[in-house]
């Protein structure tokens, strides 16, 4: 078993909206090893992107941590004080957005936003300058890149400043809040090879943040879904892909077009729930065909179905 | 064959105005297609590849720059607005993003009754009546509770249903589908695509289907058109295009495919760069400084569509002559 | 007990009326505006029962100062100012009530059809527009008041004319956004005829803009038709009106007799502060912030 970068025990996140109080990430536990690609599976309303911002501590308002610890070599990222943080984002844990706009500064060039962020983690103005140029150069940029301005750049182009930026400090962790999903299939490849070849090269831990299972099984090293704010099933993508257990993933997977069948995919009935009254029992059971009458009554706990394989589901119990 | 829409060697540029300066971008590119009774026909495309706009300038919402509109033996081009309006109810459009496609100031109910209303002397009841029964019919169920509701009160895969209800309340016969459910969650997009389906042979519909998802269309569609850069690529039978791509693209796209890509066993393409500025195309082939196969005569001549075979054709070098 | 008003009331007039009180009393600056602008409203309404005298006819000896009998004293001709200060909100409100309906529906027509249709005729319309806006107000409105003659209706239309271009631009470029949404896109799919788009589908957001606009101009139009009173473009001698009695008292100050000029300004001011707190009110509400 190789060394834990962060653990995550029992995190609970809430929005206190003017319309009542949205459970986004409801009792969230897990252990990201060195050099692992964890997948976050979900659909919108699964908690995987409030999942994502929590380890930063980055929840927006009216969004509060109510709960949990993010141990991140052992220190609880989310008693840190705000200086604090602010070193350990980008150099310890880094964080990649869907759209890089969000991340560069429209009216500078890349080079003066790129040096800028190197600078406030302490780096030498001298050395800089060769710090920008090795890693555009690592995620396959040309050099003149650096003295463009974002609006001229691609989309593809532009996630990969950003993906350069995240690897530049090294960090432990690197959290990519669907990388890809903003960007046409073929480029799409492009980024998901350049983070594979990144994950070799510096070793680092990355948790892929997703609604696409078909990426996630094609990708990561654990992938684990989410439904409603609550962990469905956490497993190794192989183990996964061989023994899938949950009925959401099942849905998930069947709802995946098989090129070669000619067969529409299954469709499961219903729609996602209403964070602010979520159903009684176990979150899933309106969609589920399994759903006996336990399942309405008692929130399912996750218990572990084979190595390293947990889903939260009454029938495995 | 029976068509129902058709375009015959259609070019739709559109300019835009950058601080005075004038760019002219030609969004489609002398593309002929045709849409026959009872198919789908599936477009696919990355952004600015111009399948939107092939959609729209099929029911008219454009006019193109130059070539030919055909719904049915009517040539549509020249139709002024007034005139179309009365073909408006054989031809709808279902858009991308449902929560664009219903006014916020309106509610589910009074966009339903709207165009009925207007294209038929039915009485405010009668309408609101039709109206109910449409909801009923994509499944949402019961109508009561959505006929009051504004868009922003549903869910997107109700909205979806909605505006297919909607597009469907005039009971057209050809669809153009932009998109239908890229923005909704995949455990959604199943059954919004058996609506479609259902409703198509209920009311025996045609379907123009336009999606950057080729693993979908290869499910659903008829025939399928590929397009690069406002040009048609590759055009033919379904399983022709999906178990013997021809063009290096359309092998790139069904690479692209997470995890389903290798069931198909085909040989892997993969491109470098991207779909660049559709204002400056590249010359000559307008893949070529992506594409693996590229020759010198790819960077300087484009290659005509070449028919291959029966309904099958594709706009590369790598097949003239052969 | 807005709770209980809302449950008694039904159909969408009270509602809106319902929103409307909301928002007057969810907001101080509006509140206060809104008191201010009432107490106007009402006394040009109730004129003939608040006015002691006749505004026009002499009442006693000329230029006393305010006393018991004459609140706001006498005039150089021995007129009632109190009087004529009330008589003369009528002229000010009627005035630019009508100077801002017109130029609030002219504007707002031509703005619809010129970014809704846009191309060439748009592009004359805009330049038509510009060209008016080009040009510092005042001296605008002088000048078509003038050329139209003095009175009231004209300064109206002079003052309509001046705030068309603020109206035409601010719903153009609303209409010119609002046109290239989807559902927009999608009525047109449905055949639904440009005038009911334009009319049902866009006019109703423009809704918003339109109130922040016309609590900015009123404010702005009761000091343009103060001004153009005061050089005698609107009603003729010996109707009260504020800024012309401005004007003639402006003749006594100096001699002393201060009252014959301080209460018509202090009208003036007052009112176009109560506009100008409503319209700093709106603006806030409408853009979401608070107080």
């Amino acid at each position: 078993m190789r060394v834990s970068v962060l653990e995550v025990k029992d995190l609970w996140v809430k929005y206190y909206t003017f319309s009542g109080i949205v459970s986004a990430v409801s009792g969230v536990s897990f252990n990201l090893r060195k050099g692992e690609m964890l997948a976050v599976v979900g659909e919108s309303g699964s908690g995987k992107s409030t999942l994502g911002l929590a380890l930063l501590n980055m929840v927006p308002k009216p969004g509060k941590i109510v709960k949990g610890e993010v141990l991140l070599g052992g220190v609880n990222v989310l008693k840190l004080t705000p200086e604090e943080i602010r070193k350990i984002r980008g150099s310890r844990l880094s964080m990649v957005f869907q759209d890089p706009f969000t991340t560069l500064d429209p009216l500078r060039k890349i080079v003066d936003q790129f040096e800028e962020f190197l600078l406030e983690h302490g780096f030498d103005k001298s050395k800089s300058r060769s710090i920008v140029k090795e890693y555009l150069e690592a995620v396959g940029l040309p050099e003149r890149i650096m003295y463009s301005y974002p609006h001229q750049l691609s989309g593809g182009q532009k996630q990969r400043v950003s993906i350069a930026m995240a690897i530049a400090l090294n960090p432990e962790v690197i959290i990519a809040d669907e990388p890809t999903t903003a960007l046409d299939v073929v480029v799409q490849k492009q980024i998901m090879d350049l983070i594979d070849y990144i994950k070799g090269k510096y070793g680092s831990s990355i948790i892929l943040i997703t609604h696409d299972l078909a990426l996630a099984l094609e990708r990561a090293d654990t992938v684990m879904v989410m439904y409603g704010g609550y962990i469905m099933e956490y497993a190794d993508k192989k183990e996964l892909l061989n023994n899938m257990k949950h009925p959401y993933t099942k849905a998930l997977f069947e709802a995946l077009p098989r090129i070669t069948t000619r067969i529409l995919p299954k469709s499961l009935p219903g729609y996602p729930p209403d964070l602010r009254s979520p159903p009684q029992g176990c979150i899933f059971h309106p969609r589920c065909e399994y759903a006996t009458e336990e399942c309405r009554l008692k929130r399912p706990v996750m218990i572990e179905v084979g190595k390293g394989h947990f889903v939260a589901c009454h029938l495995y119990r | 064959m029976d068509v129902v829409s058709k375009l015959v060697d259609v070019t739709m540029d559109f300019e835009t105005r950058i601080f005075g300066r004038k760019r002219r971008v030609r969004a489609v590119d002398r593309v002929s297609l045709e849409v026959r009774r009872g198919e789908i026909y599936g477009l696919v495309g990355e952004s600015g590849s111009g399948k939107s706009t092939i959609g729209r300038i099929s029911i008219r919402l454009y006019k193109p720059t130059k070539g030919r509109v055909f719904y049915g033996k009517l040539d549509i081009t020249e139709l002024p607005e007034s005139k179309l309006r009365y073909l408006r109810r054989e031809m709808q459009l279902i858009p991308q993003d449902p929560y664009g496609a219903i006014n916020p100031i309106q509610t589910i109910g009074e966009a339903l009754v709207e165009p009925l209303l207007i294209h038929y002397k039915l009485s405010k009841d009668e309408a609101v009546e039709q109206a109910h029964r449409a909801l009923e019919e994509v499944g949402l169920h019961p109508s009561t509770e959505f006929f009051t509701r504004r868009p922003r009160e549903l869910s997107g895969g109700q909205l979806q249903r909605a505006v297919i209800a909607r597009a469907m309340i005039l009971k057209p016969k050809y669809i153009v589908a932009d998109e239908p459910t890229s923005n909704l969650d995949a455990s959604i997009r199943t059954s919004i695509i058996k609506l479609l389906l259902d409703l198509r042979e209920k009311y025996e519909q045609s379907l123009l289907f336009i999606t950057h998802d080729i693993a979908l269309l290869s499910l659903i569609a008829n025939r399928i058109g590929v397009l690069y850069l406002a040009q048609l690529f590759e055009e033919g039978p379904t399983e022709k295009i999906v178990k013997n791509p021809l063009h290096p693209y359309t092998k790139a796209l069904l690479s692209a495919i997470p995890l389903l890509s290798d069931e198909l066993g085909l040989e892997k393409v993969y491109l470098k760069g991207e779909i660049g500025d559709p204002s400056n195309p590249p010359r000559g082939c307008r893949l070529h400084p992506r594409c693996p196969y590229a020759m010198d005569k790819c960077k300087t001549e484009e290659p005509p569509l070449i028919m291959v075979n029966e309904g099958r054709s594709v706009k590369c070098w790598l097949y003239y002559n052969s | 007990m807005l709770e209980l008003f809302k449950s008694n009331v039904a159909g969408k007039a009270s509602r809106a009326l319902l929103n409307a009180s909301r928002i007057i009393l969810g907001n101080k600056y509006i509140l206060a505006g809104f008191i201010i602008v009432l107490v106007f409203v009402l006394m040009a309404i109730l004129a003939d029962f608040i006015a002691p005298y006749s505004p026009i006819e002499i009442v006693g000896p000329v230029l006393q100062p305010p006393s018991q009998k004459y609140l706001m004293g006498t005039d150089n001709l021995g007129r009632d100012v109190f009087s004529r200060t009330i008589y003369g909100s009528r002229v000010v409100l009627l005035t630019t009530a009508i100077a801002i309906a017109l130029s609030g529906a002219i504007g707002t027509l031509l703005g619809l059809i010129s970014g809704y249709i846009g191309g060439a005729l748009d592009r004359v319309f805009s330049f038509i527009m510009d060209s008016i806006y080009a040009f510092p107000s005042l001296i605008l409105a002088i000048a078509l008041s003038v050329a139209l003659g003095p009175s009231p209706i004209n300064a109206a239309i002079a003052i309509a004319v001046v705030y068309i271009p603020t109206y035409f631009r601010m719903v153009r470029g609303q209409v010119l956004s609002i046109k290239n949404e989807p559902y927009i896109e999608i009525a047109r799919a449905l055949g639904i005829p440009s005038t009911r788009i334009v009319t049902r589908h866009i006019l109703p957001h423009v809704g918003r803009t339109l109130m922040v606009v016309f609590s900015m101009n009123s404010a702005d139009a009761i000091l343009t038709e103060a001004a153009l009173s005061f050089i005698g473009l609107t009603v003729q001698p010996p109707q009260p009106d504020w800024g012309f009695d401005l004007y003639k008292g402006r003749g006594f100050i100096l001699t002393g007799y201060w009252w014959m000029m301080v209460f018509p300004g202090f009208c003036i001011t007052l009112l176009a502060v109560g506009f100008a707190l409503i319209s700093e009110g709106v603006s806030t509400v409408i853009s979401g912030g608070k107080r």
